[in-house]
């Protein structure tokens, strides 16, 4: 059965990190179609106009100039129009305290980026696996968490 | 819930003007072919109900054999004595090959961690909504042990249940105090 591609956007400074991740969507198995912007405050200029369909996920790299992927976060949950859309933090760090605290910033998945890209694919892949089933399956999106 | 909703769906079919036939609340044949202009009026005019027309037949097996799912993790009274296979196979009158094969294509998971997600959300809602130790949620939802409840809600969403329940509860008093 075809299914429409989801639509991804990944929001990183890193070149090289845009590079992998987008990679490793072509290898997966679930059909995606992956948009990147370089920076926060791009990001916040693409979300916010009109002619665009939203992303089914966000993935939001936590350290960028200009605008950080946690004043970003602020501000998808404080737009009407945004605020319920998936994001997944996207970050270096490992540490309890920055996974709590994106979650209490109202971020839904927490990654860990992996060292390696067969890591890395399998990550994204559960990602998007466990996202569509919120978005398809009548669940509560207020219980959506992941840390992985 | 189930009356108003079939009362809506035969007052929108009628102005349609379709040969239908009601199934169940979630299922309805068409005794006819439809245009594609019939469609788009259908799905329009159940849209603003916040209904979503499901077109063939595969999607509807998948949409039977999750609505099958969730019945058996909320109503633990009709959990099945025989195999979830055999009890699925049974119910949707298909194989189960036929119908873990095809769940597969269009949801892009696998029943079995369908049937553990949908565990998980009750474990979460009734960790986040109810007085209910883990040791009761654990019964209720007919783990063998509290740690394999807890083992399973870690592995399945990367965090502790006492966690979770933490971080849902800071959120909320975030929220409420935000709203005053």
């Amino acid at each position: 059965m075809q299914h429409e591609p989801l639509n991804i956007l990944l929001a990183d400074d890193d070149e090289d990190d845009r590079l992998f991740f987008k990679e490793a969507f072509d290898e997966i198995k679930i059909k995606t179609k992956v948009q990147t912007v370089n920076d926060g405050v791009e990001l916040m200029n693409y979300l916010n106009r009109k002619d665009i369909i939203l992303p089914h996920i966000l993935f939001l790299d936590l350290n960028m100039p200009l605008k950080s992927g946690l004043e970003c976060l602020k501000e998808i949950r404080e737009s009407k129009a945004l605020k319920d859309l998936s994001v997944a933090i996207y970050s270096t760090s490992g540490a309890e305290e920055d996974i709590e605290r994106t979650f209490l910033k109202g971020a839904n998945v927490y990654i860990k980026k992996p060292n390696d890209f067969a890591t890395l694919k399998k990550v994204l892949s559960e990602v998007v696996s466990i996202n569509w089933q919120y978005h398809t399956s009548g669940l509560n999106k207020e219980n959506f968490l992941l840390s992985i | 819930m189930n009356v108003i909703c079939r009362k809506m769906l035969t007052e929108q079919l009628e102005k349609l003007d379709l040969n239908y036939e009601l199934l169940s609340v979630n299922e309805i044949r068409i005794r006819e072919e439809l245009s594609s202009q019939q469609v788009s009026a259908l799905n329009a005019s159940l849209k603003d109900y916040g209904i979503e027309v499901i077109e063939n037949q595969k999607n509807a097996l998948v949409q039977r054999t999750k609505d099958t799912i969730v019945d058996m993790v909320y109503n633990e009274d009709n959990l099945p004595a025989v195999k979830i296979s055999s009890y699925l196979a049974d119910k949707l009158n298909h194989s189960y090959g036929y119908i873990a094969n095809l769940f597969s294509e269009v949801t892009y998971t696998s029943i079995e961690n369908f049937i553990i997600l949908q565990k998980i959300e009750r474990a979460k809602h009734l960790i986040t909504n109810s007085d209910l130790t883990l040791t009761e949620i654990s019964h209720k939802l007919n783990y063998s042990s509290v740690s394999h409840l807890s083992n399973q809600f870690k592995k399945t969403t990367g965090l502790s249940p006492s966690v979770f329940q933490k971080i849902i509860a800071k959120r909320r008093n975030a929220a409420a105090q935000s709203e005053q």
